[in-house]
């Protein structure tokens, strides 16, 4: 517990305030608030429908929040709330400073381009021109996801579910951004690609300090990965707190009835 | 030195004048055709040239096939290139197809509707037989159909109109004084408004949009379309000079008309309703208003909150492909000469090989 | 054809001078000044139906129509010759309906209508130069959905454009693009040169004369003012190269100028000779001048690379 708490000690990296969306009369997230600090980690956990998703949606930008505030504190600026920032500055900060991971590969890579091409687009997106430190640079990240350096110019439809998703990883964490937003990353593969994928996740996450907010309906993930979870039903937070503690000592009724529904191992 | 360039591309171009206007004439025995036989007993090609060359004159359709042997899309380009030289002297009031001089007027929606369903002239129900008489060199002579005992009604209200009382079907889109957007004189904009896309479907080529509806209905679009009502017949054109102040008719035209009724399964906010598709032509042409009533429905698959999956509901895809003239400008534009683009991908492909072969040869010594 | 019920104008007496209505070149005017003040940038314009089909030069057609005057003298080029069929056509659409004074010679010309060249004599301040353009956005072939490219412009996002150069490298050893190579004007824009040879890009860089883009079928305008910065996009370890040739013109000997090859039997035999007419032509009469008098063949000028 003493990491955690040392982490504690940190300036907040975003501080989320009043979240709500809802589609027509349909309430997607309702009144969400937290925060993260650098080199935090936050599971967010809940069944289908339960607002994961759509708040971390308004998290990264990819949809307007109704009300609440959202402040990230950038590099260059500070703290900045994220619904006033212009299109482009959105974008540049998702692309640089921020990373995105997607259930599904295809929604997170260039399915045409190589691999190296997939690692080395954010780079030259900001201006990198010397292809040979573009390609090494790649190769790194390739390395370090564990993707054989052979297969460097292959295209990511050649690759199995797992390799994809380690590519999409190496993509985004090529820029060394310092917030990540992971959708079930481990969704959809089998149980031993998830093991080795979440192994590695949290050897890089560590390495790089980098704070991350995964979502996913897996404790599996969030007991391996997470500092601190929150719990969502209906839209709401029902219960927050220390991974362990909320996994071995749910308060919440709904949060006893996910954990004991899922097999100890 | 054996070369000489080519030359002579303007006496080439001038020669082919001629010669196409030799076969254009075909065997000089025999009688030239009239621009009112054309207009007169090739209706339908008229039609749909004036439709897709998106202006009503007959005699000027009827010149424009003459003048391209027959060729439809080469006459609605014809058409498209003169009319785009014309002056916009007013714009009209909308027409008011409840007061058409209904020639035909069906529903596959209900047996009986006020006013009658109306077969009028079609092919519909004729068996696709040669018929070797209008092949006779003694002709057809005057054929005559009955006259109806009764006329039939000065107004006859639009079947799509009958639901309207009950909400069944989504409200008409209220008449407004906003400008119409003018796709011949501006460049289309994403994401179109309503009237872009209807503009652009009706100016779009028959056989496109056409293929594009059957797609709809073939799981491609899932679409569940009832033909409301189709109608043809003439309406008066009118306009408003604007020291006049009062609407005086300019012209009356024959139109087609089709109202498509869709199913929606509603919102949270709103209970279930049909939707509508519309097409509109000008002169005789079913096949067209039908299928840009499909088309257009299909199109409205964001505004209704449906997912766009198939490519007649991407306008993206859609809007930008439908014209005759674009499509078959380009596609045709490839006869043109390339040889620089070709000569730089030659040196390209030549350069590659060496390399390889270079490559080869370096490991095989190795 | 004449006859009743002919009402359709069969020579250029009916029609505006060059065709389009004073109103339409006005409004194509306006759309010139926006694309010069903002170089690079595709600016979409109401564009008219021609008389010529979509993809044959309506979008040059109607620049050339806006800006040219009864003073004015009109070179029309495809693929670097003035005697190609397009060019003669659109040449003869010119002489019909504006009646202005015509010519080959690069120099003497005060708009020049292009499809695949920049011609090889350098340009002047005054001339203007008109490219034919397909398809007027380079990132067209990364995202076709135009609501994304026109964010990727606005904010100058181009990553995905540097990254169909690195897969080429990754593939070929080398940037594979040969022609409509994709250029950054003004450090601000994107543009697609239009299916010029990518050796005609360093032309563009700096140039004296007017650059301006029509794309008739997709209504846009973009334009380079003279003296703007054009830079072909590469990487630092590899850097932007033009095309080379072996050998010379066959006719005119020139070595640095756009060859084309030319099959001259069918058992492999091939010769490469100047794509510039009006180029080539001026070499050889140069040469056939200097040898009459026994003075030296003049070197290669013009065609800086």
């Amino acid at each position: 517990m003493s990491a955690v708490r040392k982490l504690q000690q940190r300036p907040v990296l975003l501080e989320v305030s009043g979240v709500s969306k809802s589609y027509g009369g349909q309430v997607g997230c309702l009144d969400v608030s937290f925060s993260i600090r650098p080199g935090e980690v936050l599971g967010i956990v809940g069944e289908s429908g339960s607002g994961k998703s759509t708040l971390l949606a308004c998290l990264s930008g990819r949809l307007q929040p109704d009300t609440g505030s959202i402040i990230y504190d950038m590099k260059d600026r500070g703290p900045v709330d994220m619904l006033l920032l212009s299109e482009p500055e959105r974008r540049r900060l998702a692309r640089t400073d921020w990373g995105i991971v997607h259930q599904n590969p295809r929604d997170g890579l260039r399915m045409d381009v190589s691999a190296g091409g997939n690692v080395g687009e954010r780079p030259m997106a900001i201006g990198a021109r010397h292809y040979g430190n573009i390609r090494a640079e790649a190769q790194d990240w390739l390395q370090k996801v564990e993707i054989d350096l052979t297969r460097t110019d292959d295209k990511p439809r050649t690759f199995s579910g797992g390799m994809q998703q380690r590519l999409q990883i190496a993509r985004n964490l090529v820029t060394k951004p310092r917030l990540v937003f992971m959708d079930e990353p481990t969704g959809g593969l089998d149980v031993s690609v998830q093991a080795r994928l979440l192994d590695l996740l949290r050897g890089l996450v560590r390495e790089l300090g980098i704070a991350a907010i995964i979502v996913t309906h897996d404790l599996a993930v969030v007991r391996l990965l997470a500092d601190r979870l929150m719990v969502m039903q209906r839209g709401r937070v029902i219960e927050e707190g220390l991974t362990d503690q909320v996994l071995d000592d749910p308060h919440h009724p709904y949060t006893q009835l996910l954990v004991s529904s899922i097999l100890q191992v | 030195m054996a070369y000489v360039a080519v030359k002579g591309g303007e006496r080439a171009i001038i020669n082919s004048h001629r010669l196409i206007a030799e076969e254009r004439r075909g065997n000089p025995d025999l009688a030239e055709l009239t621009i009112s036989q054309i207009s007169e007993q090739l209706g339908l090609s008229v039609d749909r040239v004036m439709n897709e060359g998106s202006i009503y004159d007959r005699d000027l359709a009827a010149l424009a096939l003459k003048q391209a042997q027959g060729d439809a899309v080469e006459a609605i380009f014809l058409l498209r290139a003169y009319r785009t030289t014309l002056p916009r002297i007013a714009v009209s009031k909308p027409i008011d197809t409840t007061r058409m001089t209904v020639r035909r007027r069906i529903s596959a929606t209900f047996k009986d509707i006020p006013g009658g369903q109306v077969l009028g002239p079609t092919y519909d129900y004729t068996h696709r037989l040669l018929d070797f008489a209008l092949a006779a060199e003694c002709g057809i002579g005057k054929p005559e159909a009955e006259l109806a005992d009764e006329p039939l009604d000065s107004v006859i209200p639009r079947v799509i109109d009958l639901f309207d009382g009950e909400g069944l079907i989504e409200a008409d889109i209220s008449e407004n004084d906003e400008e119409v957007f003018d796709l011949t004189r501006e460049p289309m904009s994403l994401p179109a408004g309503r009237d872009q896309r209807l503009q652009n479907l009706a100016r779009g080529d028959e056989g496109f949009v056409l293929g594009l509806a059957y797609s709809t209905a073939r799981g491609y679009g899932g679409a569940h379309p009832f033909v409301g009502e189709l109608r043809l017949g003439e309406v008066i054109i009118e306009i408003v000079p604007e020291d006049l102040g009062f609407p005086i008719e300019i012209a009356e035209v024959t139109i087609t008309e089709c109202q498509m009724i869709n199913q929606f399964r509603g919102t949270a906010e709103q209970p279930p309703q049909f939707t509508r598709g519309y097409g509109l032509t000008f002169g005789h042409c079913e096949r067209k208003a039908m299928s840009m009533a499909l088309v257009d429905r299909a199109l409205r698959a964001r505004e209704l909150g449906e997912d766009v999956r198939y490519p007649a509901q991407d306008e993206g895809f859609v809007l930008p492909h439908t014209d005759s003239v674009e499509a078959n400008g380009f596609v045709t534009h490839f006869k043109l000469p390339h040889y620089v683009d070709f000569q730089a991908e030659l040196q390209l492909v030549r350069q590659l090989r060496e390399q390889r072969e270079a490559d080869q040869a370096k490991e095989a010594a190795e | 054809m004449s006859g009743p019920g002919n009402k359709q104008c069969d020579t250029g007496d009916g029609y505006s001078f060059a065709y389009l209505d004073e109103q339409t070149k006005r409004m194509i005017r306006r759309t010139l000044l926006k694309a010069l003040s903002i170089p690079g940038y595709q600016v979409p314009f109401g564009g008219r139906e021609m008389p010529l089909a979509y993809g044959w030069g309506t979008g040059g057609i109607q620049v050339t129509a806006s800006i040219i005057g009864p003073d004015d003298r009109l070179k029309v080029i495809d693929q670097g010759a003035d005697d190609t069929t397009n060019a003669v056509s659109i040449r003869r659409f010119f002489e019909i309906v504006s009646n202005v004074a015509t010519t080959e010679q690069t120099a003497e010309a005060t708009i020049i209508q292009t499809r695949h060249r920049i011609p090889e004599a350098p340009l002047q301040e005054g001339q203007i130069l008109v490219y034919q353009v397909p398809q007027p956005d380079p990132l067209h072939k990364i995202d076709p959905r135009e609501n994304e490219t026109r964010k990727m412009h606005a904010y100058a996002e181009y990553g995905a454009m540097q990254v169909t150069l690195y897969e080429d490298i990754a593939r070929f050893g080398r940037i594979a693009r040969t022609y409509d190579y994709p250029a950054m004007v003004n450090a601000r824009h994107l543009m697609s040169p239009s299916p010029i040879p990518k050796f005609d890009n360093p032309k563009m860089e700096n140039n004296p004369a007017i650059q301006l883009f029509g794309a008739g079928r997709e209504k846009r305008i973009y334009a380079v003012p003279p003296y703007t910065s054009v830079r072909s996009l590469d990487f630092d370890d590899h850097p932007f190269e033009v095309q080379t040739w072996k050998g010379c013109c066959a006719l005119c000997s020139s070595t640095v100028s756009y060859l084309d090859e030319v099959v001259t039997d069918d058992r492999g035999g091939r010769m490469f000779v100047c794509s510039d007419t009006d180029y080539c032509n001026k070499r050889q009469a140069d040469r056939a001048l200097t040898t009459e008098t026994g003075g030296i063949v003049a070197p290669d000028e013009g065609a800086k690379l």
